[in-house]
């Protein structure tokens, strides 16, 4: 294996880690809200929440230059205020992946929790847990494996991110090169063995991600 | 309901019937324009035939044709992709010709404050990224490399380079202020002239001279028609659109 190769590995696997914690960390209660709360504006988090999964990635890809760009919405003030812009920095490869994964966890987390028995539920309130205790200690528990399938699933959207990714992040070697875009060049430029290492090693991956989502997904019902 | 479904796709499926004469041209984005526009006369002056296009980085669309894409005409902007095609016996040595010749610039955002006018001023912390062509796959990257190394920046400048899949992507970058400085084509530059500006020319004697061949791909299914349009480019019709657009006559 070239270095390139090793680290487009190591990068790819990194960035996956890290965006499925971020999904974790906002998808979970997101997946909570949506399923049990009945609130103005809804409709419109759930619409820009799923958007990434049906939008072509290179939208999404676009907007998100709009949005974090040395020029744009937020990244605009950011740069003028630290001189420091997320494009073309691993970061922002992380965000592109975890925009994309998103919509997985959510979609199946939200069905899991839905799928919770409400009177469960509604008794830990009788006895006197307030609503986010009843949320962590049963409905959660409950619905873990539904939930615990969504980040796996997560996780290998993460892994295979390549069209936002390329736009918000660049290809750029050793920084910003995860597989699939190493793939992509290997191809582009004729090294077919590099691309064959990172094909196998991406589809080996995603086969031990799926078995284990459909264990998870098995025991969840 | 499924025979319905069975009939539609039949119907969709057969729509992309080719036209009577249909030719691929597969294009070094930078002369994306240059090609169109005498394409568009191409066609005038031949009624029933259709040009499509490829546009991509030079060494993109020569790994496009070794993989057997049904492409008509190659035009790249550098020798050695065409060089490596003619190795492998995939192009018409005889229709082969060189017909432009193009300079590098490097082009900041029109708006930009920095003062970039001469190569060392790349150093200056300020300059925090600088976008240059892949040098794997696209022969404006690799003129600039060229040119960095003679002048003694390349192994100092790694930091801050971004590598761009073409050069328009390049100039896209500089335009949208995502980078402060890239390395392009003088001709590039003018297509977005509103939106960049020159910051310093490197000398022409740093990078070997960007010569744009031409030539007919062997597996052509139109080699007549192919043939034409290579010609049309070293004519005086072609040259003079050429010219207009910034590009310069080949040594």
């Amino acid at each position: 294996m070239t270095p390139d190769t090793l680290s487009a590995l190591a990068l790819s696997i990194r960035v996956a880690l890290v965006a499925t914690l971020l999904n974790a960390v906002v998808g979970i209660p997101l997946a909570y809200v949506l399923a049990r709360r009945r609130f103005r504006g809804r409709g419109l988090v759930d619409l820009l929440v799923t958007l990434p999964l049906v939008l072509p990635p290179t939208v999404t890809g676009y907007y998100l230059i709009v949005l974090l760009g040395r020029r744009g919405w937020l990244g605009g003030p950011l740069y003028t205020l630290t001189g420091w812009s997320i494009t073309f920095t691993w970061y922002a490869a992380v965000v592109a992946a975890t925009v994309m994964a998103l919509p997985l966890l959510v979609r199946t987390a939200r069905a899991a929790i839905e799928s919770v028995d409400r009177d469960l539920e509604r008794a830990a309130f009788t006895l006197g847990r307030p609503e986010w205790r009843t949320a962590i200690e049963v409905t959660l528990p409950l619905a873990r494996n539904g939930i615990l399938a969504g980040l796996v699933l997560a996780f290998a959207r993460a892994l295979g991110e390549f069209g936002a990714t390329l736009m918000l992040a660049g290809n750029i070697p050793g920084r910003t090169t995860t597989v699939p875009l190493a793939i992509y060049t290997a191809v582009q430029t004729g090294e077919s063995g590099d691309a064959l290492v990172l094909v196998a090693a991406l589809t080996a991956l995603s086969c031990v991600v799926l078995v284990a989502a459909g264990r998870l997904g098995a025991r969840a019902t | 309901m499924f025979r319905a479904l069975v009939v539609v796709t039949i119907v969709l499926a057969s729509g992309g019937a080719i036209a009577a004469q249909e030719m691929t041209l597969s294009v070094a984005i930078s002369m994306k324009e240059a090609t169109e526009e005498l394409g568009r006369a191409f066609m005038q002056s031949r009624p029933g035939v259709t040009l499509r296009y490829n546009f991509g980085s030079s060494g993109e669309l020569q790994k496009q044709i070794e993989a057997g894409a049904p492409v008509d005409v190659f035009i790249s902007a550098a020798q050695r992709q065409m060089d490596e095609l003619q190795q492998k016996g995939l192009i018409v040595l005889a229709t082969r010709r060189n017909f432009s010749r193009n300079v590098l610039t490097v082009v900041k955002s029109a708006d930009s404050t920095l003062d970039v006018s001469k190569p060392a001023d790349l150093l200056d912390p300020r300059v925090r990224r600088i976008v240059i062509g892949n040098p794997r796959t696209v022969p404006v990257g690799q003129y600039s490399e060229e040119c960095l190394r003679t002048l003694g920046l390349w192994e100092r400048l790694q930091p801050k380079l971004v590598l761009a899949e073409n050069v328009r992507q390049a100039l896209d970058y500089v335009s949208r202020g995502e980078v402060d400085a890239g390395f392009v084509y003088t001709t590039d530059a003018a297509v977005r002239a509103t939106r960049v500006k020159e910051a310093f020319r490197p000398g022409e004697d740093t990078y070997r001279p960007v010569v744009y061949p031409a030539a007919v791909v062997k597996d052509s299914r139109q080699p007549a028609l192919a043939r034409a349009f290579v010609e049309l480019l070293v004519s005086a019709d072609g040259r003079a659109v050429l010219t207009r657009l910034g590009f310069q006559p080949p040594p």
